[in-house]
């Protein structure tokens, strides 16, 4: 690569929305993933009972379904993130290098 | 301190060698299994058979290490739920939801976590910037010898260990499932292997991985349909017989004090979550795809894989509860036969009848070959494309000798896993596999990170914090309880907590940041004059490495 087209991409404001978007996605959804595994352990760790609790008159208590959510909420995330990124940020990207030649 | 149930401490993050511990007990070694050495043979005859087509098309180093970047992201998804959805998980875990219900859902979910993180934060800058080892992404801007040097020992530490630990469990699991003697098993294994990769590359490997993950996707698919069926398709219905049949009764719906200090579990968290973003095999099947955004519909097909299969895996831990657990025929004078991790297998045979039994115990055979496949891969090019060719031929290496070296270490590193397979065979090997992800999250992901995001880092933080993580891990795990107690033999360890990721991750960064900011070298302006460019090629792919015209 060479220099000059290193500054013409910095200064691209493209690449600044690009750059700030895509971190403050990021890092917006790994905090919601923490903050749901996290959860999740602290209540095993803390407060089992909750966990215990019977929904309705069988069996099934409030910790299986929470656990499936918690694994279909992974998926769901990536899912969210890579729609985002295919559509908005590859776009951009597209648009950045374009302008860099 | 008792902070986990020493089984299930054991169990969560080194479950294979626990296969492997059980069996050593509690198993003897079964009559010969012909439908499964039948299926198996198939599945080697068709590997063998992608392993002839992988190595006509591997000329280069590129398709050597990364199938020339050709893999699409679907493809790539599979090949690593193929990599990381090890024999361990699933027997493992169907073996711990078999056991105690519920708490096998916590393993599951600590294991799938990682994904999504590694997606948001570093999938795309590592495509971007590397080209086929983790190296080098964190030796872009920094002084190359060092860090290849340091990242190699880390992906080689990492790998040695999960490797010895595949192979042991390996030998215990096969000798089990097929009746083959031990030693055999561990050779079978280690020849395959070794064939895969010195043959067929990346290419074949990720066509082992991909194989692999159909089949035991399929199979666990098949046998949580099969017992949701007899059901009605209705998981109240299955829990309540699961709760009538297994002697915790409603217990195993709840959570059952498997975690109970906060701070093994964030430990345990940590470990699991960058220890995944640092595990070098892992890490290098993101360089098999064209590009980044490859590399991202990757980890969501991955994603995807690995929760559904953790899913199957809880319904078939409940499935052999209602259809194993009251039935005499799978039990002798010790309990279950060949221990609480059979728990799956004996429940295709309960559903399957044993022609599925047979199928069931191949494909755990092939899950085996698939992880160890892309483990010495990972070792292997650690050897040749970081020390060989850019550390001791300073990146001027013809590429034909840096493939010649590459196979050679295919070849010694599948002698040494064999070797100390069998070395280890009566040794209580199951704190590998927790170190080796206490490694690659203390020594590999804090460099990989670092490097990609952080504009101050110089090669001697990046060294310091390096070492410091990895010594810290290896201290840690040693005198703690899984290897100062349970290994050498003293009754209180050192250090309370079974995951020292918690620490040993802090220090690492701890130490990185603390010795870049006093770096003051002249290597120090070099590395950071460095960041802009690597930062505009992390974030648009300017300059990548593309896919491999042919």
């Amino acid at each position: 690569m060479a220099g000059p087209d290193l500054l013409a991409i910095r200064a691209n404001p493209k690449f600044v929305r690009l750059v700030e978007e895509r971190r403050s996605f990021g890092v917006r959804l790994t905090v919601i993933m923490l903050a749901i595994y996290f959860g999740f352990v602290m209540v095993v760790a803390f407060a089992p009972w909750i966990f215990a609790i019977r929904l309705g008159e069988g069996v099934m208590t409030l910790g299986i379904p929470v656990g499936l959510a918690v694994i279909i909420s992974a998926f769901v995330l990536t899912g969210v993130y890579v729609r985002r990124a295919n559509a908005e940020f590859d776009s951009l990207t597209r648009d950045i290098v374009k302008e860099s030649v | 301190m008792r902070s986990f149930r020493p089984l299930l401490a054991l169990l969560l993050l080194a479950p294979l060698s626990v296969v492997a511990a059980e069996i050593a007990v509690e198993g003897e070694r079964q009559p010969l299994n012909i439908p499964a050495i039948v299926m198996f043979l198939a599945f080697v005859a068709g590997t063998l058979g992608i392993t002839y087509w992988a190595a006509r098309q591997t000329k280069s180093a590129a398709q050597f290490y990364t199938a020339g970047g050709g893999i699409t992201g679907f493809q790539n998804g599979l090949a690593i739920a193929g990599d990381y959805m090890s024999a361990a998980s699933f027997l493992g875990i169907s073996g711990l939801v078999y056991l105690s219900g519920f708490d096998g859902l916590i393993y599951s979910i600590g294991f799938l976590v990682g994904w999504p993180v590694i997606l948001f934060l570093i999938a795309e800058p590592l495509r971007n910037l590397g080209k086929f080892t983790f190296a080098d992404v964190a030796s872009f801007r920094l002084a190359q010898t060092e860090i290849r040097i340091f990242a190699a020992s880390g992906s080689l530490a990492t790998v040695s260990f999960y490797l010895i630990a595949q192979m042991v469990g390996a030998g215990k699991l096969i000798e089990l499932l097929f009746g083959l003697p031990y030693a055999w098993a561990v050779v079978i294994v280690g020849v395959l292997m070794i064939v895969y990769v010195t043959f067929g590359g990346m290419i074949a490997t990720t066509w082992v991985q991909i194989i692999k993950a159909v089949l035991l996707l399929s199979g666990a698919t098949f046998m949580a349909g099969a017992v949701l069926w007899r059901y009605g398709f209705s998981p109240e219905a299955l829990f309540a017989d699961a709760v009538r049949v297994h002697e915790a009764g409603q217990a195993i719906m709840a959570p059952g004090g498997l975690i109970t200090d906060p701070v093994s579990a964030i430990s345990l968290g940590i470990a699991l979550m960058f220890g995944t973003a640092g595990l070098p095999h892992i890490l290098m099947r993101f360089f098999t795809v064209s590009d980044a955004k490859e590399a991202r519909k990757s980890v969501f097909y991955a994603t995807g894989f690995i929760g559904y299969f953790y899913i199957l895996t809880f319904v078939i831990g409940f499935g052999a509860i209602v259809l194993v657990m009251n039935n005499p025929g799978y039990f002798d004078a010790s309990g279950l036969i060949g221990g609480t991790n059979m728990a799956a297998i004996h429940l295709s045979d309960a559903v399957g009848g044993p022609y599925f039994l047979g199928f069931i115990s191949a494909v755990a055979f092939a899950t085996i070959l698939a992880v160890v496949s892309g483990l010495t891969l990972a070792g292997a090019s650690a050897i040749s494309h970081d020390l060989y060719a850019s550390v001791i031929k300073g990146g001027k290496a013809n590429e034909q000798d840096e493939i010649r070296v590459s196979k050679i270490s295919v070849v010694a590193l599948g002698l040494v896993a064999m070797g100390l397979g069998i070395l280890f065979e009566q040794q209580n090997i199951a704190f590998m596999v927790g170190l080796a992800f206490a490694i690659a999250a203390s020594a590999n992901f804090p460099i990989i990170f670092l490097s990609i995001f952080w504009s101050k880092l110089t090669t001697r933080g990046a060294l310091y914090g390096g070492v410091i993580g990895l010594v810290s891990a290896l201290t840690l795990v040693i005198l703690g309880p899984s290897v100062w107690v349970k290994v050498i033999g003293f009754a209180e360890p050192i250090f309370p907590y079974d995951y020292p990721a918690l620490f040993s991750v802090t220090a690492a960064f701890v130490a990185t940041w603390f010795f870049s900011v006093t770096d003051h070298s002249a290597r120090e302006k070099i590395d950071r004059a460095g960041f802009e460019a690597q930062f505009i090629r992390a974030q648009t792919g300017i300059g990548a490495t593309t896919a491999a015209a042919h």
